[in-house]
Protein backbone atom coordinates (compact mmCIF):
# COMPACT_ATOMS: atom_id res chain seq x y z
CA UNK A 1 0.00 0.00 0.00
CA UNK A 2 1.47 3.46 -1.11
CA UNK A 3 0.37 6.25 1.50
CA UNK A 4 -0.44 9.60 -0.66
CA UNK A 5 -1.75 13.57 1.21
CA UNK A 6 -4.20 14.34 -1.34
CA UNK A 7 -6.91 17.30 -0.63
CA UNK A 8 -5.51 17.23 2.82
CA UNK A 9 -6.52 14.06 3.27
CA UNK A 10 -4.48 10.45 3.74
CA UNK A 11 -4.82 7.69 1.43
CA UNK A 12 -3.93 4.66 1.42
CA UNK A 13 -3.45 2.98 -1.98
CA UNK A 14 -3.00 -0.24 -3.57
CA UNK A 15 -0.84 1.31 -6.32
CA UNK A 16 2.77 0.32 -8.02
CA UNK A 17 5.07 3.26 -7.61
CA UNK A 18 5.39 2.97 -11.54
CA UNK A 19 1.56 3.74 -12.10
CA UNK A 20 0.91 7.64 -13.41
CA UNK A 21 -1.00 9.68 -10.42
CA UNK A 22 -3.86 10.17 -12.94
CA UNK A 23 -4.22 6.52 -12.69
CA UNK A 24 -5.05 6.73 -9.14
CA UNK A 25 -6.69 9.57 -8.59
CA UNK A 26 -9.14 8.98 -11.48
CA UNK A 27 -9.62 4.75 -11.08
CA UNK A 28 -8.76 4.37 -7.56
CA UNK A 29 -9.60 7.18 -5.40
CA UNK A 30 -12.70 8.19 -7.68
CA UNK A 31 -11.65 11.62 -8.05
CA UNK A 32 -12.96 12.27 -11.42
CA UNK A 33 -12.46 16.16 -11.90
CA UNK A 34 -9.34 15.55 -13.31
CA UNK A 35 -9.29 15.06 -17.13
CA UNK A 36 -7.16 12.19 -18.89
CA UNK A 37 -6.55 13.80 -22.30
CA UNK A 38 -3.26 12.82 -24.27
CA UNK A 39 -1.48 10.98 -21.68
CA UNK A 40 1.71 12.13 -22.77
CA UNK A 41 2.16 15.49 -21.17
CA UNK A 42 0.70 17.49 -24.35
CA UNK A 43 -2.62 19.09 -23.11
CA UNK A 44 -2.53 20.22 -19.79
CA UNK A 45 -6.41 18.27 -19.25
CA UNK A 46 -4.69 16.22 -15.98
CA UNK A 47 -2.79 19.32 -14.33
CA UNK A 48 -2.91 19.02 -10.79
CA UNK A 49 -0.84 20.54 -7.90
CA UNK A 50 2.49 18.90 -6.49
CA UNK A 51 3.72 21.23 -3.81
CA UNK A 52 2.46 23.77 -4.94
CA UNK A 53 3.78 23.07 -8.46
CA UNK A 54 1.07 22.41 -11.83
CA UNK A 55 2.22 18.94 -12.85
CA UNK A 56 1.09 16.75 -15.30
CA UNK A 57 -0.28 14.05 -13.33
CA UNK A 58 -0.50 11.16 -17.04
CA UNK A 59 3.20 11.56 -16.52
CA UNK A 60 4.14 11.93 -13.32
CA UNK A 61 4.21 8.40 -11.32
CA UNK A 62 3.26 7.60 -7.60
CA UNK A 63 6.68 7.35 -6.45
CA UNK A 64 6.98 11.52 -7.03
CA UNK A 65 4.03 11.84 -5.11
CA UNK A 66 4.72 9.86 -2.60
CA UNK A 67 5.67 12.68 0.65
CA UNK A 68 4.44 15.45 -0.95
CA UNK A 69 1.00 17.36 -1.04
CA UNK A 70 -1.44 16.63 -3.86
CA UNK A 71 -4.43 19.41 -4.81
CA UNK A 72 -6.83 18.10 -7.52
CA UNK A 73 -9.70 20.57 -8.39
CA UNK A 74 -11.80 18.98 -5.90
CA UNK A 75 -9.48 20.02 -3.38
CA UNK A 76 -8.64 23.93 -4.68
CA UNK A 77 -11.28 25.33 -2.47
CA UNK A 78 -13.44 23.36 0.27
CA UNK A 79 -16.87 24.85 -0.92
CA UNK A 80 -16.29 26.22 -4.44
CA UNK A 81 -15.30 29.82 -3.92
CA UNK A 82 -11.57 29.96 -5.37
CA UNK A 83 -11.35 33.33 -6.99
CA UNK A 84 -10.76 31.27 -9.77
CA UNK A 85 -13.76 28.90 -9.83
CA UNK A 86 -16.37 32.30 -8.91
CA UNK A 87 -14.60 33.78 -12.24
CA UNK A 88 -14.87 30.83 -14.22
CA UNK A 89 -18.69 30.96 -13.28
CA UNK A 90 -18.90 34.81 -13.55
CA UNK A 91 -17.66 34.93 -17.22
CA UNK A 92 -19.09 31.63 -18.25
CA UNK A 93 -16.20 30.12 -19.55
CA UNK A 94 -16.40 26.82 -20.64
CA UNK A 95 -18.10 25.31 -23.50
CA UNK A 96 -17.68 21.33 -23.84
CA UNK A 97 -15.53 21.67 -20.25
CA UNK A 98 -13.30 18.82 -20.51
CA UNK A 99 -10.30 21.19 -19.92
CA UNK A 100 -11.54 23.38 -17.54
CA UNK A 101 -10.11 21.44 -14.70
CA UNK A 102 -6.80 21.41 -15.99
CA UNK A 103 -7.27 25.25 -16.95
CA UNK A 104 -8.13 26.18 -13.49
CA UNK A 105 -5.40 24.31 -11.62
CA UNK A 106 -3.40 25.99 -13.88
CA UNK A 107 -3.95 29.72 -13.48
CA UNK A 108 -4.04 28.74 -9.74
CA UNK A 109 -0.53 28.73 -9.68
CA UNK A 110 -0.20 31.84 -12.16
CA UNK A 111 -2.11 33.71 -9.17
CA UNK A 112 -0.17 32.31 -6.69
CA UNK A 113 2.62 33.18 -7.97
CA UNK A 114 1.56 36.51 -9.69
CA UNK A 115 -1.19 38.47 -8.17
CA UNK A 116 -1.85 40.56 -10.70
CA UNK A 117 -0.70 38.93 -14.36
CA UNK A 118 -0.99 40.78 -17.71
CA UNK A 119 -1.97 39.41 -20.90
CA UNK A 120 1.36 38.23 -21.57
CA UNK A 121 1.80 36.38 -18.00
CA UNK A 122 -1.56 34.74 -19.03
CA UNK A 123 -0.10 33.49 -22.48
CA UNK A 124 3.27 32.40 -20.54
CA UNK A 125 1.43 30.26 -18.06
CA UNK A 126 -1.48 29.15 -19.75
CA UNK A 127 -0.07 27.84 -23.51
CA UNK A 128 0.81 24.50 -22.49
CA UNK A 129 -3.35 23.84 -21.44
CA UNK A 130 -5.43 23.12 -24.21
CA UNK A 131 -9.04 23.56 -25.20
CA UNK A 132 -10.73 22.35 -28.43
CA UNK A 133 -13.52 24.71 -28.09
CA UNK A 134 -11.45 27.85 -28.63
CA UNK A 135 -12.12 29.59 -24.47
CA UNK A 136 -8.90 31.12 -24.61
CA UNK A 137 -10.68 34.84 -24.72
CA UNK A 138 -12.69 33.71 -21.65
CA UNK A 139 -9.91 32.02 -19.65
CA UNK A 140 -7.93 35.06 -20.18
CA UNK A 141 -10.96 37.48 -18.94
CA UNK A 142 -11.88 34.94 -15.96
CA UNK A 143 -8.06 35.16 -14.87
CA UNK A 144 -8.01 39.12 -14.99
CA UNK A 145 -11.43 38.49 -12.96
CA UNK A 146 -10.02 36.41 -10.50
CA UNK A 147 -6.97 38.61 -10.21
CA UNK A 148 -9.19 41.45 -9.13
CA UNK A 149 -11.47 39.63 -6.64
CA UNK A 150 -8.25 38.27 -4.99
CA UNK A 151 -6.85 41.58 -4.63
CA UNK A 152 -10.16 42.83 -2.92
CA UNK A 153 -10.58 40.30 -0.73
CA UNK A 154 -12.01 37.28 -1.90
CA UNK A 155 -11.70 34.60 -1.44
CA UNK A 156 -8.20 33.66 -2.94
CA UNK A 157 -5.39 31.59 -0.82
CA UNK B 1 113.79 55.51 -56.14
CA UNK B 2 115.01 51.90 -55.03
CA UNK B 3 114.24 53.11 -51.26
CA UNK B 4 110.87 54.43 -52.51
CA UNK B 5 110.47 50.80 -54.12
CA UNK B 6 110.95 49.20 -51.26
CA UNK B 7 108.67 51.05 -49.08
CA UNK B 8 105.88 50.47 -51.51
CA UNK B 9 106.57 46.68 -51.25
CA UNK B 10 106.64 46.69 -47.60
CA UNK B 11 103.19 48.97 -47.94
CA UNK B 12 101.28 46.66 -50.08
CA UNK B 13 101.95 43.56 -47.90
CA UNK B 14 101.26 45.43 -45.02
CA UNK B 15 97.37 46.15 -47.37
CA UNK B 16 97.66 42.05 -47.62
CA UNK B 17 97.85 41.06 -44.36
CA UNK B 18 95.58 44.00 -42.80
CA UNK B 19 92.83 42.44 -45.50
CA UNK B 20 94.08 38.68 -44.53
CA UNK B 21 93.64 39.79 -40.69
CA UNK B 22 90.19 41.39 -40.97
CA UNK B 23 89.27 38.44 -43.26
CA UNK B 24 90.24 35.74 -40.83
CA UNK B 25 88.48 37.30 -37.90
CA UNK B 26 85.23 38.24 -40.08
CA UNK B 27 85.26 34.33 -40.54
CA UNK B 28 85.55 33.71 -37.11
CA UNK B 29 82.93 36.28 -36.22
CA UNK B 30 80.88 34.93 -38.70
CA UNK B 31 80.88 31.20 -37.69
CA UNK B 32 79.95 32.02 -34.27
CA UNK B 33 77.13 34.15 -35.75
CA UNK B 34 76.36 31.03 -37.87
CA UNK B 35 76.75 29.42 -34.70
CA UNK B 36 74.53 31.46 -32.75
CA UNK B 37 71.90 31.05 -35.60
CA UNK B 38 72.43 27.73 -35.57
CA UNK B 39 71.48 27.20 -31.54
CA UNK B 40 68.18 29.70 -32.01
CA UNK B 41 66.98 27.25 -34.93
CA UNK B 42 67.47 24.81 -32.72
CA UNK B 43 65.50 26.42 -30.20
CA UNK B 44 62.91 27.27 -32.75
CA UNK B 45 62.22 23.55 -33.93
CA UNK B 46 62.16 22.59 -30.29
CA UNK B 47 59.61 25.28 -29.74
CA UNK B 48 56.95 23.57 -32.37
CA UNK B 49 55.34 21.97 -28.80
CA UNK B 50 53.59 25.22 -28.60
CA UNK B 51 52.23 24.64 -32.21
CA UNK B 52 51.39 21.36 -32.04
CA UNK B 53 49.88 22.03 -28.66
CA UNK B 54 47.67 24.87 -30.56
CA UNK B 55 46.98 21.73 -33.18
CA UNK B 56 46.12 19.33 -30.93
CA UNK B 57 44.08 21.50 -28.75
CA UNK B 58 42.18 23.15 -31.72
CA UNK B 59 41.77 19.49 -32.74
CA UNK B 60 40.14 17.95 -29.97
CA UNK B 61 38.10 20.93 -29.53
CA UNK B 62 36.51 20.49 -33.05
CA UNK B 63 35.56 16.99 -31.63
CA UNK B 64 33.84 18.07 -28.47
CA UNK B 65 32.29 20.37 -30.30
CA UNK B 66 30.47 17.72 -32.31
CA UNK B 67 28.86 16.88 -28.87
CA UNK B 68 28.24 20.52 -28.05
CA UNK B 69 26.35 21.29 -30.88
CA UNK B 70 24.50 18.44 -31.26
CA UNK B 71 20.51 18.24 -30.67
CA UNK B 72 20.62 16.52 -27.21
CA UNK B 73 23.12 19.42 -25.90
CA UNK B 74 22.27 22.28 -27.81
CA UNK B 75 18.49 22.15 -27.79
CA UNK B 76 18.70 23.53 -24.12
CA UNK B 77 21.62 26.29 -24.58
CA UNK B 78 19.43 28.21 -27.10
CA UNK B 79 20.22 31.81 -28.26
CA UNK B 80 16.65 32.54 -27.57
CA UNK B 81 14.59 32.51 -24.30
CA UNK B 82 12.91 28.97 -25.21
CA UNK B 83 14.27 25.76 -25.32
CA UNK B 84 14.52 23.38 -28.66
CA UNK B 85 12.96 20.03 -28.99
CA UNK B 86 13.62 17.63 -30.98
CA UNK B 87 16.68 15.94 -33.89
CA UNK B 88 15.65 19.25 -35.48
CA UNK B 89 16.10 21.46 -32.46
CA UNK B 90 12.52 23.14 -33.23
CA UNK B 91 11.18 25.62 -30.82
CA UNK B 92 9.57 23.89 -28.13
CA UNK B 93 5.77 23.87 -28.79
CA UNK B 94 3.70 25.10 -25.75
CA UNK B 95 5.56 28.34 -25.75
CA UNK B 96 7.39 27.16 -22.69
CA UNK B 97 10.03 30.14 -21.68
CA UNK B 98 13.13 30.05 -19.64
CA UNK B 99 12.11 32.23 -16.32
CA UNK B 100 14.37 33.68 -14.49
CA UNK B 101 16.26 30.80 -13.15
CA UNK B 102 15.97 28.78 -16.12
CA UNK B 103 13.22 26.25 -14.97
CA UNK B 104 9.97 27.82 -16.22
CA UNK B 105 7.57 30.05 -15.96
CA UNK B 106 4.47 29.53 -13.32
CA UNK B 107 2.31 26.56 -14.35
CA UNK B 108 4.89 26.20 -17.49
CA UNK B 109 7.67 25.08 -15.42
CA UNK B 110 10.20 22.09 -17.07
CA UNK B 111 9.24 19.93 -14.15
CA UNK B 112 5.56 19.62 -14.65
CA UNK B 113 5.99 17.74 -17.50
CA UNK B 114 9.84 16.58 -17.76
CA UNK B 115 10.26 13.91 -15.01
CA UNK B 116 13.31 12.70 -13.21
CA UNK B 117 13.53 10.26 -15.60
CA UNK B 118 12.58 9.63 -19.50
CA UNK B 119 8.96 9.08 -19.56
CA UNK B 120 8.90 5.59 -21.69
CA UNK B 121 7.26 5.92 -25.00
CA UNK B 122 7.51 7.94 -27.94
CA UNK B 123 7.33 11.44 -27.90
CA UNK B 124 7.15 11.29 -24.63
CA UNK B 125 9.08 13.70 -22.39
CA UNK B 126 12.60 13.13 -21.35
CA UNK B 127 13.59 13.23 -18.07
CA UNK B 128 16.36 14.32 -15.53
CA UNK B 129 16.06 15.08 -11.48
CA UNK B 130 16.96 19.09 -12.80
CA UNK B 131 15.75 19.62 -16.13
CA UNK B 132 16.85 23.01 -16.41
CA UNK B 133 18.14 25.78 -19.00
CA UNK B 134 20.50 27.89 -17.79
CA UNK B 135 19.26 30.83 -16.15
CA UNK B 136 18.36 34.53 -17.62
CA UNK B 137 21.40 35.93 -16.55
CA UNK B 138 23.72 33.38 -17.72
CA UNK B 139 22.13 31.76 -20.98
CA UNK B 140 25.56 30.07 -21.65
CA UNK B 141 23.93 29.63 -25.67
CA UNK B 142 25.79 27.08 -27.60
CA UNK B 143 22.94 27.98 -31.00
CA UNK B 144 24.17 29.42 -34.18
CA UNK B 145 28.05 29.62 -32.85
CA UNK B 146 30.98 28.34 -34.74
CA UNK B 147 33.37 26.73 -32.92
CA UNK B 148 35.88 29.45 -32.34
CA UNK B 149 32.71 31.55 -30.91
CA UNK B 150 32.09 28.53 -29.06
CA UNK B 151 35.23 27.78 -27.27
CA UNK B 152 35.78 31.41 -26.60
CA UNK B 153 32.15 31.55 -24.67
CA UNK B 154 33.29 28.58 -23.07
CA UNK B 155 36.53 29.75 -21.68
CA UNK B 156 34.64 33.34 -20.94
CA UNK B 157 33.93 33.39 -17.32
CA UNK B 158 31.01 36.36 -17.80
CA UNK B 159 29.57 34.11 -20.41
CA UNK B 160 30.03 30.29 -18.90
CA UNK B 161 29.33 30.64 -15.12
CA UNK B 162 31.75 32.14 -13.87
CA UNK B 163 33.65 28.61 -14.30
CA UNK B 164 37.49 28.34 -14.39
CA UNK B 165 38.70 25.44 -16.61
CA UNK B 166 39.05 22.84 -13.57
CA UNK B 167 35.47 23.75 -13.13
CA UNK B 168 34.38 23.42 -16.81
CA UNK B 169 35.64 19.92 -16.46
CA UNK B 170 34.78 19.32 -13.41
CA UNK B 171 31.14 20.19 -15.27
CA UNK B 172 31.43 18.08 -18.53
CA UNK B 173 32.88 15.16 -16.72
CA UNK B 174 30.16 15.03 -13.78
CA UNK B 175 26.61 17.14 -13.59
CA UNK B 176 23.83 14.97 -13.98
CA UNK B 177 21.93 17.04 -15.87
CA UNK B 178 24.52 17.01 -18.47
CA UNK B 179 24.32 13.21 -18.39
CA UNK B 180 20.49 13.41 -19.44
CA UNK B 181 22.42 14.04 -22.94
CA UNK B 182 23.63 10.22 -22.84
CA UNK B 183 20.11 8.68 -21.93
CA UNK B 184 17.92 10.28 -24.75
CA UNK B 185 14.28 9.51 -24.55
CA UNK B 186 12.57 7.04 -27.07
CA UNK B 187 13.31 7.70 -30.73
CA UNK B 188 15.96 10.58 -30.14
CA UNK B 189 19.05 10.77 -31.43
CA UNK B 190 22.26 9.58 -29.55
CA UNK B 191 25.48 11.61 -28.84
CA UNK B 192 28.07 10.81 -31.64
CA UNK B 193 30.70 9.68 -29.07
CA UNK B 194 30.26 8.75 -25.54
CA UNK B 195 30.60 10.68 -22.83
CA UNK B 196 34.05 9.58 -21.93
CA UNK B 197 35.34 10.33 -25.62
CA UNK B 198 33.91 13.70 -25.05
CA UNK B 199 35.83 14.47 -21.82
CA UNK B 200 38.75 13.08 -23.17
CA UNK B 201 38.71 15.82 -26.06
CA UNK B 202 37.35 18.12 -23.75
CA UNK B 203 40.03 18.04 -21.27
CA UNK B 204 43.12 17.53 -24.16
CA UNK B 205 41.60 20.72 -25.48
CA UNK B 206 41.90 22.09 -22.03
CA UNK B 207 45.32 20.82 -21.54
CA UNK B 208 47.16 21.82 -24.38
CA UNK B 209 46.17 25.26 -24.38
CA UNK B 210 42.84 25.58 -24.87
CA UNK B 211 43.19 27.39 -28.31
CA UNK B 212 40.55 29.53 -29.93
CA UNK B 213 39.75 26.96 -33.32
CA UNK B 214 40.29 29.07 -36.41
CA UNK B 215 36.85 29.40 -37.40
Amino acid sequence: MVKLNINQKEYSVDASMDMPLLWVLRDLLGLTGTKFGCGMAQCGACTVHLDGDAVRSCVTLVSRAVGKKIVTIEGLSPDTTHPLQLAWKEVDVPQCGYCQSGQIMAAAVLLKENPNPTDQDIDDAMSGNICRCGTYPRIRKAIHLAAKMQQEGGNGK
Amino acid sequence: MAQRNKKQVFHIKKMIYLLLGVTAVSSVALSFRTDALNISRKETTEEPVAEADSIVSKKAFLQAYKVLMHPRCMNCHPTGDRPLQGDDSHVHTMNVKRGVDGKGLYAMKCSNCHQPQNTPGLHMPPGNPSWHLPPADMKMVFQGKSPRELARTLLDKSLNGHKDKAALLEHVAHDTLVAAGWHPAEGLAHLPMSRAEFVKHFKTWLDKGAYLPDK
